[in-house]
């Protein structure tokens, strides 16, 4: 029978020893909107739950000299309603607007998302098209990681006993960036990803694009970043042609399963379409 | 395994309540405080018929721990209506036969009233993305969303 | 207003629903919602296997757990032998029903129930499941219907041999029965045709999908009389079926209903309250059972899928004169798939001279099936009226004129018997073709679908009493609980009788104690037959409130009139005398002869069959599959719209259903035959950003034998939308699509293969 003890420290010190001194499995509690659901189902049998909402630097949300460090446990509302950053930002606030319902979006959060580490979650393909880096607290201090490193495997990671992912860090926008993510669902809410696509790309002031990155979803163990497909657009203004090259390299990555969200050839197909209108998307935004 | 001792304010009134860790603020609303009103539909956040205000945020009270009332503000449908004045919403989906069978009703009214909240003014659009996450078998939505479109035209002629 | 425009002072009007304030307040009690003091939580184990024997089940455990106060298997509920198990006239098989409620031998499906707890917690409940060991030995399994129908396949009941063949075969088989339906020469009909359309249809299993999960609260007393709180589509059948599994008297359970959300069908069964009684039995204590949303899906329902044949023959002048239907539907792991109702339904639109309708009831490693809406009609209806499509494509007529040319009108015979009376098909077809829907121009990608459907609505058992309270209200007490706001419309009904404001009138609906019996909500009937009995007895009320005034008046009762709430002289001969209203009345009830109340049982016949025609708009998404809901109108014959805003709500919720099932709801089993989308995650369900506004049309044909009348307004709608979207899809880019749901990677690969 469940012992459960819930804990709210109020210090990334305080939590980090709470993690890391538990003698059975310890689980952080963000939003709670994939952990209450594991609990409730049984997969998963903690004896402690480490609430880390009442610790300030994981709900703050702060900009200076245009880096972004959002908090890890920021709800994905705040996250919305925050017009600037949404305005910098509009791939990974959207990708994380499309995880859920209005109330799972009132309690999710980019750091849940990551590391519940499901290989369909919205936020990632966009977090790391964008980028993004991890500050991840530990009992041995802190360290930081590209988004891309965290998640190895469907509900695994790379943290160790005792760590957790406090901020977020979206580097400075280059002039002329611009980014997107776009997913496929069979209804028009409320699906897991099928396929997720994440697009960031910046363009010299001659209309070229100079950097890229390019992410896909869904499509294998963990989110991919597609050096090939970055290589696709890379150089080019992003035209029918390149466009086309894109789609190809994109369908060439993936390694997807068939099960009930999405069959291999329907999951590469679409990634290859998402990863064209995404494309667009992230390039109108460049020009503007 | 001793039980959680939590205090918190429900519908703008002092409560204290004693859950076990794993019990979820539905699970305390309904078996705890006798607030039956949010309703169990999945528990598991896809149906919405649990939906709460938890210090201003539409939340699915199903995926919220009971101990982490502590210290919050918490709406429920029980607190939508004023002694024996309904809410507009309240009154619109009557008047206009937005339920059924009537189990995801207060899920609805509470979620329609964050929006209108949020948004005074939304389009159709708007409405339905924002009603998304609560399921409805019996009406398919057309009156609901009619009700929440009529409330805020209401408040705009007002 | 129409209830103005036809001369009726309530009825077609749009009314406040008596119970609405509860739902909309939170205070209305559904069936998790009730408790009883020292109550303990009933848990039951589930099956993870497909088809297994089972070798043993050891509860020594379980029952030793502090905190677990009882545990119940198949050996605590009575075996009822093959001999008995049809008691009276009425369905089910109670045979099969108990070893769907509780495992006997074997288990059937993933998700059967094996045994139950009855304990302090949920969590000490849970903690007691997993201490009873189950020894199983796993079977070969089969959940596909065809698969299920091959020689080798594995056999789910060595008792079962197809009914419906002569000769009876020798082996048992997971055909339960061959149901056939024919009029006229199939051969010659089709001998005759100048175009013949023949094609493969499958659907898949879809359940209900009620967002109220079931739930009862259950008391065994010593003395052996049992109380039942719980929601339902008929406390009586609750009481009827418990009763019969338990080998109680009916008399000594006394059911109370709670509000119900949600049921369209999946709740004419009961699940818990047998194993509710027992555990109460043992324990000495109330019992609560609630089922979570995983259980709803893994042990309860669902509808069946199919795999179906349809072919049907027409003259160039598109007269259809053979249609062919050969309906193969998997009833889950007992016989009942709804397969002659489809039958019964499908070519019912349409006159047609030689019909041919043949069903296959089959047994599968599936949760037993139950009705969902105009059981049966929906499935068949998605194959023919896409048939119907594709002939009027090959024959180079407009959709909607072929139905024209071939509707189904007053003296049509049906393919199932009866004659069809006055009823209203060609004029749906009218009102779809003046719509401006009909004729609104579509742009790239976008098509325009139109089908139709046929349900013959019930009557059937049905009672209730009418009382004039001291005070001059009025309380109508009906037994049939109200899934959809029928309290409205028979409040509606008794106050247009009497004449008075509709709010003096209040619907109660009694437990099983209060009224005599009433069949279960479900096959459309409860406006129309208790709307039947409302009314008797309240004309029967006004009877005894004239007669009651003419005692005061010391006139003969053939001199009072009752209009507009009022007791009147009937002339001037009769005497000036002031009117009496429903207060003056009941007040002097104990001078005139005492309360005023009168009560109704009958068994309503007569109901009025109907149909609906529905127009839809899609478009597809090439790239992806992807198919939108741009615009949809649903046109029915109501009969008369008591309510029009129920009405229009019943159209809209039939919908809504009918498109998810023929875009996204599907059960998906893997290969070690377990559910894997047992949630409403993984289960889609339409939600509101699928969907646009649903228009409707309610055209009035009235049914001649109801006073003001009604027809069955509630299933007709969830049987046209599947082959609407699938004629859309199909207008839209050129593609048939016959194989249900209709999901972006099944329309992606028909666009990529051209089918």
């Amino acid at each position: 029978m469940s012992a459960l003890q819930y804990k709210a420290p109020t210090s990334v010190d305080e939590a980090a020893a709470l993690l890391a001194g538990a003698s059975g499995e310890a689980r952080v509690l963000a939003g709670g909107t994939d952990l209450l659901v594991q609990l409730r189902a049984a997969m998963i049998a903690p004896e402690l739950v480490v609430d880390i909402k009442h610790i300030p630097e994981l709900t703050a949300v702060s900009v200076k000299d245009g880096v972004y460090s959002i908090g890890a446990a920021a709800p994905s509302a705040e996250l919305h309603e925050n017009k600037e950053l949404f305005a910098m930002w509009p791939g990974v606030i959207e990708a994380m607007d499309l995880v859920g319902s209005t109330q799972i979006q009132g309690r999710a959060s980019l750091g849940g998302n990551l590391c519940n580490a499901s290989p369909a979650a919205d936020s990632v393909p966009a977090m790391i098209a964008a980028s993004a880096v991890c500050v991840i607290a530990g009992p041995n201090g802190t360290r930081e990681v590209p988004v891309e490193e965290v998640a190895t495997g469907p509900g695994k990671t790379s943290l160790a006993k005792g760590e957790f992912v406090v901020t977020i860090r979206l580097p400075k926008k280059a002039p002329r960036t611009g980014d997107a993510y776009l997913r496929f669902i069979p209804r028009t809410e409320m699906d897991i990803a099928v396929v997720g696509v994440g697009i960031c790309l910046t363009l010299d002031d001659s209309g070229v694009c100079t950097t890229a990155r390019v992410s896909l979803g869904a499509v294998a163990a963990r989110a991919l970043l597609v050096k090939e497909a970055a290589d696709a657009l890379i150089g080019t203004k992003c035209d029918d042609a390149a466009l086309a090259n894109l789609d190809a390299a994109a369908q060439a990555a993936c390694r997807p399963i068939n099960d009930k969200r999405g069959t291999i050839e329907f999951r590469t197909k679409v990634a290859g379409v998402l990863a064209r209108r995404a494309a667009a998307i992230a390039l109108e935004r460049a020009r503007s | 395994m001793a039980k959680n001792h939590v205090t918190t304010t429900i519908n703008g009134e002092p409560v204290e309540f004693l859950c076990e860790t794993q019990q979820t603020l539905l699970d305390v609303l309904r078996d705890e405080l006798q607030l039956t009103g949010s309703k169990e539909g999945c528990a598991s956040g896809d149906c919405g018929a649990c939906s709460v205000m938890v210090d201003g945020r539409l939340v699915c009270s199903c995926l919220v721990m009971g101990v982490e009332a502590e210290g919050s503000d918490i709406e429920t449908i029980e607190g939508m209506a004023e002694g024996d004045q309904l809410h507009p919403l309240q009154q619109k989906f009557l008047e206009n036969a937005a339920l059924q069978c009537g189990i995801c009703t207060p899920g609805f009214l509470i979620a329609a009233k964050s929006l209108l909240e949020k948004n005074p003014d939304p389009t159709e659009t708007e409405v339905r993305y924002w009603l998304a996450g609560n399921l409805c078998r019996c009406t398919g939505y057309d009156k609901i969303i009619r009700s929440v479109l009529e409330v805020a035209a209401d408040a705009k002629r007002a | 207003m129409s209830g103005n425009a036809n001369g009726y002072k309530w009825i077609g009007t749009r009314t406040i629903r008596p119970d609405g304030v509860d739902k909309v307040t939170g205070r209305a009690a559904f069936g998790a919602d009730f408790s009883l003091p020292g109550m303990l939580v009933g848990k039951i184990l589930r099956s993870p296997h497909a088809h297994a024997r089972i070798l043993s089940i050891k509860t020594n455990k379980a029952e030793a757990f502090p905190g677990v106060k009882a545990v119940v298997t198949s050996a605590d509920f009575p075996e009822i032998p093959a001999s008995e198990a049809i008691k009276g006239s009425s369905p089910p098989n109670y045979r099969h029903l108990s070893q769907n409620l509780m495992a006997r031998e074997k288990v059937f499906y993933d998700g059967h129930a094996v045994a139950a707890v009855a304990a302090t917690s949920t969590a000490v409940a849970d903690e007691a499941l997993s201490l009873i060991e189950v020894e199983y030995e796993i079977l070969p399994h089969v959940t596909d219907v065809l698969e299920a129908m091959k020689p080798d396949a594995p056999i789910l009941h060595d008792d079962l041999f197809t009914g419906g063949v002569d000769p009876k075969p020798e082996k048992p088989s997971n055909v339960a029965k061959r149901v056939e339906f024919a009029i006229g020469d199939i051969d010659a009909g089709f001998a005759e045709a100048d175009v013949i359309v023949e094609r493969d249809y499958t659907t898949e299993g879809i359940h209900q999908g009620y967002i109220e999960t079931h739930a009862v609260v259950a008391n065994m007393g010593e003395d052996g009389q049992a109380t039942i709180w719980c929601s339902s589509q008929g406390h009586f059948m609750v009481r009827q079926y418990t009763a019969g599994l338990l080998n109680m008297n009916i008399g000594d359970i006394k059911v109370t209903p709670a509000e119900i959300g949600g049921g369209f069908g999946g709740k004419t069964t009961v699940y818990l309250e047998p194993a509710a009684l027992l555990l109460s039995r043992k324990s000495g204590h109330s019992i609560k059972m609630v089922m979570t949303r995983d259980e709803v899906f893994r042990g309860t329902g669902p509808t069946s899928g199919s795999a179906m044949t349809i072919k049907i023959g027409a003259k160039k002048d598109g007269k259809i004169v053979a249609a062919e239907a050969d309906l193969k539907f998997f009833a889950g792991a007992f016989p009942g798939a709804p397969v002659h109702l489809g039958c019964m339904c499908g070519f019912t639109p349409y006159d047609i001279e030689n019909v041919m309708a043949v069903g296959y009831d089959v047994v599968t490693n599936r949760p037993k099936a139950i009705s969902y809406r105009a059981p049966g009609a929906p499935i068949a209806a998605f194959a023919i009226e896409s048939a119907i499509d594709e002939l009027a494509g090959k024959l180079g007529i407009e959709p909607l004129a072929l139905r024209e040319i071939n509707a189904a009108r007053k003296g049509t015979r049906t393919a199932y018997g009866p004659t069809l009376g006055v009823v209203g098909f060609e004029e749906t077809l009218e009102a779809a073709k003046n719509h401006p829907h009909y004729s609104e121009p579509l742009g790239p990608n976008q098509g325009r679908g139109i089908a139709s459907g046929y349900w013959f609505n019930v009557g059937g058992e049905s009672s209730a009493s009418v009382s004039i309270n001291e005070d001059g209200s009025v309380t109508v007490t009906s037994g049939a609980p109200d899934v959809g706001g029928s309290r409205a419309s028979l409040c509606i009904m008794a106050a247009e009788v009497l004449g008075v404001d509709i709010g003096q009138v209040r619907a109660v609906i009694g437990d099983t104690n209060a009224t005599g019996f009433n069949r279960h909500t479900g096959g459309s009937r409860v406006t129309f037959a208790l709307g039947m009995v409302v009314i008797q007895a309240t004309e029967d009320c006004v009877e005894q409130l004239s007669t009651a005034a003419a005692k005061i008046w010391d006139i003969d009762l053939e001199a009072v009139v009752w209009e507009g709430g009022y007791a009147r002289p009937a002339g001037d001969n009769a005497g000036k005398f002031e009117p009496l209203s429903l207060s003056d009345l009941a007040a002097k009830t104990p001078m005139t002869g005492g309360p005023i109340s009168s009560k109704k049982s009958s068994n309503v016949q007569g109901a009025g069959p109907a149909f609906g025609t529905h127009i839809c708009d899609v478009e597809v998404d090439r790239e992806t599959g992807q198919v939108k809901i741009l615009r949809y109108t649903a046109i029915q014959d109501a009969g008369r719209a008591i309510h029009p805003g129920y009405v229009e709500g019943q159209m809209q919720g039939g919908v809504a259903q009918g498109i998810g099932w023929a875009l996204n709801e599907e059960y998906v089993y893997g290969e070690d035959g377990r559910l894997q989308n047992s949630g409403f995650l993984d289960y889609r369900m339409p939600v509101a950003s699928d969907l646009p506004m649903i228009d409707t049309v309610i055209v009035e044909v009235p049914n001649p034998t109801h006073p003001y009348g009604v027809r069955g307004v509630g299933e007709i709608p969830i049987i046209p939308p599947m082959a609407a979207v699938a004629n859309a899809i199909e207008d839209a880019v050129g593609l048939r699509l016959s194989s249900l749901p209709m999901s972006p990677p099944k329309v992606l690969a028909a666009l990529q293969n051209g089918a």
